[in-house]
């Protein structure tokens, strides 16, 4: 397998982690939203709650930082990563 | 001012420009405290801060098609976060969708996560491979990967349909909050908001709108957060509102246990002004099945990703790496916000239904109401209204109305605060318009300038030429929109979402397939685009009117079944029709790679 095909699928494999973690927080626990309401959740919201106005998003803000960070390993270790920007 | 070291200076020059800022508020209420009437306060905020947008416009000048289609490509990650943020956050979620949480509860709680997490498929699937391509423009993108001046066209055309809906609602926005600030009627007020949305991007192109942006994004921050920690603190809720509001929230569960949700009748709710709403809804019970919930999110989810606007934003880093960094900065700085809002929403339900509080309403008289100095202020404009249905002489829950928008408008008014802070929030509104607009409009004639008049019909043309056209454009574009939000068909959120809906019905797949799947090709492409994007509106028009639609999907989240067919089409005409060439392919390649040089080179 060349390089650029290992690179490609060390990132795909990134993709499928990303996007599992995305799909748990945004679609997979409101379906069970009302079952999930009935638990007290951070600060004292009922959970739900408080994941649809702090929780899901706050965590998408950690995952894209987290995806960036695990991006760039997988590059510089392929060399790929570009040189001399911020 | 703008040149050489002007990036290494940036957060000297935004510190400065902050601090100004909050000296001329703290101005402000020192006029107020002595005598300057509320008018004079809110013209002086609107006029002051359009004023700094024009400088920032004049001074970002320039005659470099680099620069006017994608800043010269050296936004830093943070500042190009802020001015995504501000690019972002419309009218809509400035204005609107406190008051929609506030009316609506769970169900329309799902735009917050679904305006939030779209923000990962930008990172995970486009901005990067996007940014790697080089391209100036979204349609750029599908011309070269695919190929063919048709692809590019249908690319220009799903993105003015959505771009332009979407401006309609922004233009309308801004000249609402000019003509309730400036005291003109509407229709003048509309083009006022037009000229001042111009002149941000006419001279500087993406990067005056760029530096506009990310002072627009520090003027609404500031209007919107300062009244939310106020407020909290002046009813006693607690310092920091986020954490700490869980009392409220259980207080506003008790409070519609006790005053139940009584339905009113038909005949009484014809009395009702237009386009206000009852408090009709559960505040934090989850109100909604999980697939109308979930479905809003996917399709506001999935739209995030296609709309070009945004997209675009993330071509002005400096590289790959400060893309994907940048997206995280974009997100957060709109969390500050959207995470606010359903607070703001919180509160300011306490305050007017929780007869304990002195700023309570629902128990009293309905006269002692109608008495009430804000009450006939926002009555009078039409956003607030009650009416004794049941004749008891007090006011129920139900007999009490208002306008979304109010919400956000009203309620430092509500809560006591002096009118410097209403102004505020007038200058934070028309900043989240006015950078939403500009975006879009710079979104639409970049890509009809670049992709339809430099790549199809002129190849030779000169930069100067070029960005003439562009400008142009501009305009044109600007009192089109201008023109069509004069006439007020329809409402600022219910636009914003079908914006939404037409972008993820004709470009979602065409630009994710384009980057992670090789064997994609023109025919499917544009299979993808024509048939999504018709599929989409034919099932709007159908719901519209009157049709049952299927599977929930209802005119909100058509997009769902237009992305759905756009996928299938390109799925299957890409396989019976024969694979991409080898130089496609090595694109491809090359956009999955950071390093090494751009796809495309422009001249």
């Amino acid at each position: 397998m060349s390089k650029n095909e290992q690179h490609w699928e060390k990132t795909r494999g990134l993709l499928f982690v990303t996007l599992a973690i995305w799909f748990v927080f945004s679609i997979g626990i409101f379906l069970f939203g009302a079952e999930m309401n009935e638990v007290t959740g951070p600060f004292g919201y009922p959970l739900t709650y408080w994941f649809t106005c702090q929780g899901s998003l706050g965590l998408f803000v950690i995952l894209i930082f987290w995806f960036a960070n695990r991006q760039e390993k997988i590059d510089e270790e392929f060399g790929f990563s570009e040189k001399g920007d911020k | 001012m703008i040149k050489g070291n002007f990036i290494d200076n940036l957060p000297k020059v935004y510190g400065i420009y902050t601090g100004g800022f909050i000296g001329f508020i703290i101005l402000m209420a020192i006029c107020e405290q002595m005598g300057m009437t509320a008018k004079t306060i809110g013209i002086a905020f609107v006029a002051f801060t359009v004023f700094i947008y024009a400088l920032i416009g004049w001074l970002s000048r320039t005659a470099q098609a680099s620069n006017y289609y994608v800043a010269g490509r050296q936004v830093p990650t943070v500042f190009n976060g802020m001015a995504t943020a501000a690019d972002w956050m419309s009218g809509a979620s400035f204005v609107a969708m406190a008051g929609g949480i506030y009316f609506k509860g769970y169900g329309y709680m799902a735009l917050l996560v679904g305006w939030t997490g779209g923000y990962v498929l930008v990172a995970t699937l486009l901005a990067p491979y996007l940014r790697k391509f080089g391209c100036y423009t979204v349609p750029d993108f599908v011309g070269t990967r695919y190929g063919g001046n048709t692809a590019r066209l249908m690319a220009v055309i799903v993105l003015t349909v959505a771009s332009f809906t979407y401006v309609t609602a922004q233009i309308n926005a801004t000249g609402t909050i000019a003509s309730v600030a400036l005291d003109i009627p509407f229709q003048y007020a509309v083009y006022i908001g037009l000229i001042s949305i111009l002149l941000c991007s006419m001279l500087g192109g993406m990067r005056g709108v760029t530096w506009t942006q990310v002072a627009q994004y520090i003027v609404l921050i500031i209007a919107y957060l300062l009244p939310v920690f106020w407020i909290s603190n002046s009813i006693g809720a607690g310092f920091f509102p986020h954490f700490m509001l869980a009392d409220e929230v259980a207080r506003i569960g008790e409070l519609e246990q006790q005053y139940g949700f009584v339905k009113n009748a038909a005949a009484d709710l014809k009395t009702v002004p237009k386009g206000l709403a009852g408090i009709t809804k559960a505040h934090s019970a989850v109100n909604a099945t999980p697939w109308a919930f979930i479905s809003l999110a996917l399709a506001m989810m999935m739209g995030t990703a296609s709309l070009p606007h945004v997209m675009m934003r993330f071509f002005t880093t400096p590289s790959v790496k400060a893309a994907r960094k940048s997206v995280g900065w974009s997100l957060f700085f709109i969390f500050l916000l959207y995470s606010s809002a359903p607070m703001l929403a919180t509160m300011s339900k306490l305050s007017l239904i929780d007869p304990t509080l002195p700023t309570g309403i629902i128990g009293k008289s309905i006269a002692e109401v109608q008495a009430i100095d804000w009450y006939q202020n926002w009555n009078q404009a039409n956003l607030m209204f009650v009416s004794d249905f049941n004749g008891n002489g007090t006011l129920e829950l139900n007999e009490f109305f208002m306008a979304g928008k109010a919400v956000v408008l009203a309620t430092p008014e509500i809560a006591g605060l002096p009118y410097v802070i209403s102004g505020l929030v007038a200058a934070g509104g028309m900043a989240a318009a006015m950078s939403t607009a500009d975006g879009l409009i710079l979104a639409i004639a970049n890509a009809i300038s670049h992709d339809v008049y430099y790549k199809m019909i002129d190849p030779k043309a000169e930069t100067a030429k070029r960005l003439t056209v562009a400008r142009v454009l501009l305009v044109v574009i600007g009192f089109a929109g201008a023109t069509i939000a004069a006439m007020e068909i329809q409402g600022i959120l219910g636009s914003v979402i079908w914006a939404f809906d037409f972008a993820m019905s004709g470009l979602f797949f065409p630009l994710v397939l384009g980057v992670w799947w090789k064997r994609a090709n023109k025919e499917g492409a544009i299979a993808g685009m024509v048939l999504g994007l018709v599929s989409g509106f034919a099932y709007l028009i159908w719901v519209r009117n009157g049709g049952s639609g299927f599977l929930g999907i209802t005119q909100l989240t058509f997009g769902i079944f237009g992305s759905a067919v756009s996928l299938v089409a390109m799925i299957v005409v890409s396989l019976m029709t024969p694979a991409p060439n080898a130089s496609t392919q090595k694109m491809v390649d090359d956009a999955r790679v950071p390093s090494g040089a751009q796809v495309i080179t422009q001249r």
